[in-house]
């Protein structure tokens, strides 16, 4: 048995390697699916004009359990229209409520749920959102579906969404449920699963209302949306840096979800003997995603260049290693991942370690249930252990980062803030911008390299408690050390603000966990993505297959 | 109505507006809203606190011991509760404490429910007339109306760990125990000759 283990978490958790990581079969909008497929859809309420502008509701049941999709359509000018988080009005607005509403409710809800963040929703709602039409993709669409055509393949292709989200909320933020409320319900447990529902119906909601509008401008001759092309239709998103403290404040959640990819990884590595018939698929599965990668499009240098590197990686790999392989050898799989290791770049390594899962079911599905995290549970301090168990702790742990020197201006460049105007977070450079005393505490990094430099000064005999009492600047950072020493793949082991932070690397981490495609990033601070392309339609999720994911038309 | 999650975030982002460190902040947001989930007045006492404070050099104790004083100062209610419960083992240890002079003791509170947890004992809590006892961050039994309940500063604070004793007498206990065996099944000569253990002869 070759010795086999958890990759390095100092090799793994860099913002280079976390920003190639792909969706997988851990993924949260694919693990949703597999969750969603016996639950009970109904369309409650489609009060909408002729311009398919009003309001609809669509329920869906499971066992006792109910969750309606609350959805409210509104006129808006082209001038009004913005993807930016500090966007006032949108062309749909949408909430996931608890239940079935009642028409208090609703309107409650359509005084509220269309001003977003200035509205004010209640414990009953579960998850908000709003998004806004691609006006290119959704004007065709009505066009040639009122004019008795399905619109063109090249251009669905292309842009991938009739809608593109530009935020969703859940957790207790604007009076929505906190998720205290609803962690023990077994049918939503693993992470995102009211985020990732409240998509899934959205895009329903989508194709419902261009079929609506379409009918309603030629009620004689316009058709339905095919199915076909439909399924290849999901959901755009626009996401800014909000995601990137995400990873940094939830350690132990970030943990759970490398930590799943990677005791996933372990165990198909560890595989003795690889039965055909998970070979074939691993194969099958890498050839048709390989096909979607030229439906990537994106006018980012930096992403255009890691396609061009993932695209080379994968020819490398067919050419000298897939075409060669010897079947029956032992331990097949980890030979591969050796090989890969040794022979690609960080992009090629992901996608093709995303890939080995897809054989295995028995291996992923434990891991999913894993996801989660009680966070409080590891919030305290152990204040009785010595100076010297926190330095050892420190140097196991971030050895990488120590060798950073934060005296230069070079790592210090960025600073992380709350802005006044929207409460988002910002990233901007200490030395052009004002306001880095009110920096957030995400530099961790910097602050660790700090407290084992107080701590080498310090008795090491001496309790972390004693130690405190006069570093209490540093007990942020204190915190997390406690916390990677259980939990290795908490921290990002970089540095979040020096000058050559990329801060989509991060944001890039998150999305590829919540199952997003087609990066696209417009800036180094913000990308759009597609989620649920090629994602079975309500009818079919009974006999859908999870690799859906890789159907194109 | 206000959500746990805009509780803790507002009152750690406030607490580090007010001056205190990121990891006082992070304590004190949790705290707050643990308070209001028992609905004491967490976020009054400490709008007021923090009003009363920015800016301003505030104190913890730089040793956790029986008698505590930092005269003509008072002791911070957050730098106190962090240096509380990082000392659980020796707070433990001195089983009594008293702090003199603290301001806005109900911040203190979670601190000592916290402590509570972490060291698996009931703790009674003094703050001058107003008593409690906290029980393993579970729930806090006190004769004090805590709703609205806002004490600027305590003259003292007494800690008292409690030992793990029955809360009922033992004749009381005696009784339950004689019904609950009601529950229990007489067994037969037949049954009690197949029982684990029945038919050895050695004792290895």
């Amino acid at each position: 048995m070759p010795d086999i283990n958890h990759r390095n978490p100092k090799e793994i958790m860099t913002l280079s390697r976390l920003g190639s990581f792909y969706q997988s079969k851990l993924s949260f909008l694919r693990s949703f699916i597999r969750e969603f497929k016996d639950w009970e859809f109904n369309k409650d309420l489609f009060e909408l004009d002729e311009s398919g502008y009003g309001t609809a509701v669509y329920s869906v049941k499971k066992d006792s359990r109910a969750y309606s999709l609350v959805c409210f359509a509104n006129e808006l000018n082209s001038t009004e229209r913005s993807d930016r988080v500090i966007a006032t009005k949108w062309d749909a607005a949408f909430v996931l409520h608890d239940g079935i509403p009642t028409k208090e409710d609703i309107k409650r809800l359509k005084e509220n749920v269309p001003k977003q963040e200035v509205g004010r929703v209640s414990y009953k709602e579960l998850t908000l959102s709003r998004a806004n039409k691609s006006v290119r993709i959704f004007e065709h669409t009505v066009d040639a579906l009122a004019s008795g055509q399905q619109p063109d393949e090249n251009i669905v292709k292309d842009v991938g969404y009739l809608y593109r989200t530009t935020a969703v909320y859940g957790s207790g933020k604007f009076g929505l449920a906190d998720r205290y409320r609803i962690k023990e319900r077994s049918e939503i447990c693993g992470p995102f699963r009211l985020e990732m529902m409240l998509v899934y119906l959205v895009r329903q909601f989508t194709f419902d209302q261009v079929n609506h509008i379409a009918k309603s401008r030629n009620p004689t001759s316009a058709v339905k949306l095919s199915d076909d092309i439909a399924r290849n239709l999901g959901i755009g998103n626009s996401t800014g840096l909000g995601m990137a403290p995400f990873i940094v404040n939830h350690p132990t959640l970030l943990h759970n979800w490398i930590y799943s990819r990677e005791e996933a990884l372990k165990q198909i590595r560890s595989i003795e003997k690889v039965e055909i018939n998970d070979f074939n698929k691993f194969k099958e599965c890498f050839e048709k995603s390989k096909l979607n990668i030229n439906t990537w499009k994106t006018d980012s240098k930096y992403q255009i260049n890691k396609i061009k590197i993932l695209i080379k990686d994968l020819e490398h790999f067919e050419k000298k290693y897939l075409f060669n392989f010897e079947f029956n050898e032992k331990f097949l799989w980890n030979k591969l991942y050796l090989w890969i290791e040794n022979e690609l770049s960080e992009e090629g390594i992901e996608y093709i370690v995303s890939m080995l899962m897809e054989p295995y079911d028995n291996i992923v599905n434990p891991l999913v249930e894993k996801m989660s995290s009680e966070e409080d549970l590891h919030f305290d301090i152990p204040g009785e252990r010595l100076v010297s168990d926190l330095i050892d702790i420190i140097q196991i742990n971030y050895s990488s980062i120590l060798d950073i020197d934060f005296n230069s201006s070079e790592e210090i460049t960025n600073f992380w803030f709350i802005s006044k105007n929207k409460e988002e977070p910002r990233v901007a450079n200490r030395y052009e911008e004002e306001g880095s005393e009110l920096e957030q505490p995400l530099a961790i990094a910097r602050d660790v390299s700090e407290l084992f430099k107080r701590l080498k000064d310090f008795s090491s005999s001496k309790t972390i408690a004693e130690f405190l009492m006069s570093n209490n600047d540093l007990r942020h950072a204190v915190r997390r050390c406690f916390i990677i020493e259980k939990f290795p793949y908490s921290e990002i082991q970089d540095n979040t603000i020096g000058s050559k932070l990329v801060p989509i690397d991060m944001l890039r981490l998150k999305l590829s966990f919540f199952g997003a495609q087609k990066f696209d990033p417009r800036s180094d601070k913000w990308l759009r993505i597609n989620m649920y392309q090629g994602a079975p339609l309500i009818n079919e999720l009974k006999n859908t297959d999870d690799t859906w994911i890789y159907n194109r038309l | 109505m206000r959500t746990s999650s805009e509780i803790e975030t507002i009152s750690k982002r406030a607490t580090k507006a007010a001056g205190f460190p990121w990891g006082i902040a992070e304590e004190v947001g949790k705290n707050i809203k643990s308070l209001e989930l028992l609905s004491i007045s967490g976020i009054e006492n400490l709008s007021l606190y923090l009003e009363q404070v920015k800016g301003k050099e505030t104190f913890g104790p730089k040793e956790i011991s029986k008698e505590n004083n930092i005269k003509p100062n008072s002791f911070c209610p957050f730098y106190t509760g962090s240096a509380l419960l990082d000392s659980a083992s020796k707070v433990e240890e001195i089983k009594n404490i008293t702090l003199y002079s603290i301001n806005f003791p109900i911040l203190l509170i979670p601190f000592i429910n916290r402590l509570s947890d972490r060291i698996g004992k009931k703790i009674k809590l003094q703050i001058d007339d107003h008593s409690f006892m906290l029980n393993l961050n579970k729930f806090i039994a006190t004769d004090t109306n805590l709703m609205g309940l806002i004490i600027e500063n305590a003259k003292t604070v007494k800690i008292e760990i409690q030992e793990n004793e029955d809360s009922f007498k033992s004749k009381i206990w005696d009784q339950l125990y004689e019904l609950s065996t009601e529950t229990f099944v007489e067994e037969t000569d037949r049954l009690k000759e197949n029982a684990a253990g029945a038919g050895l002869a050695d004792n290895d």
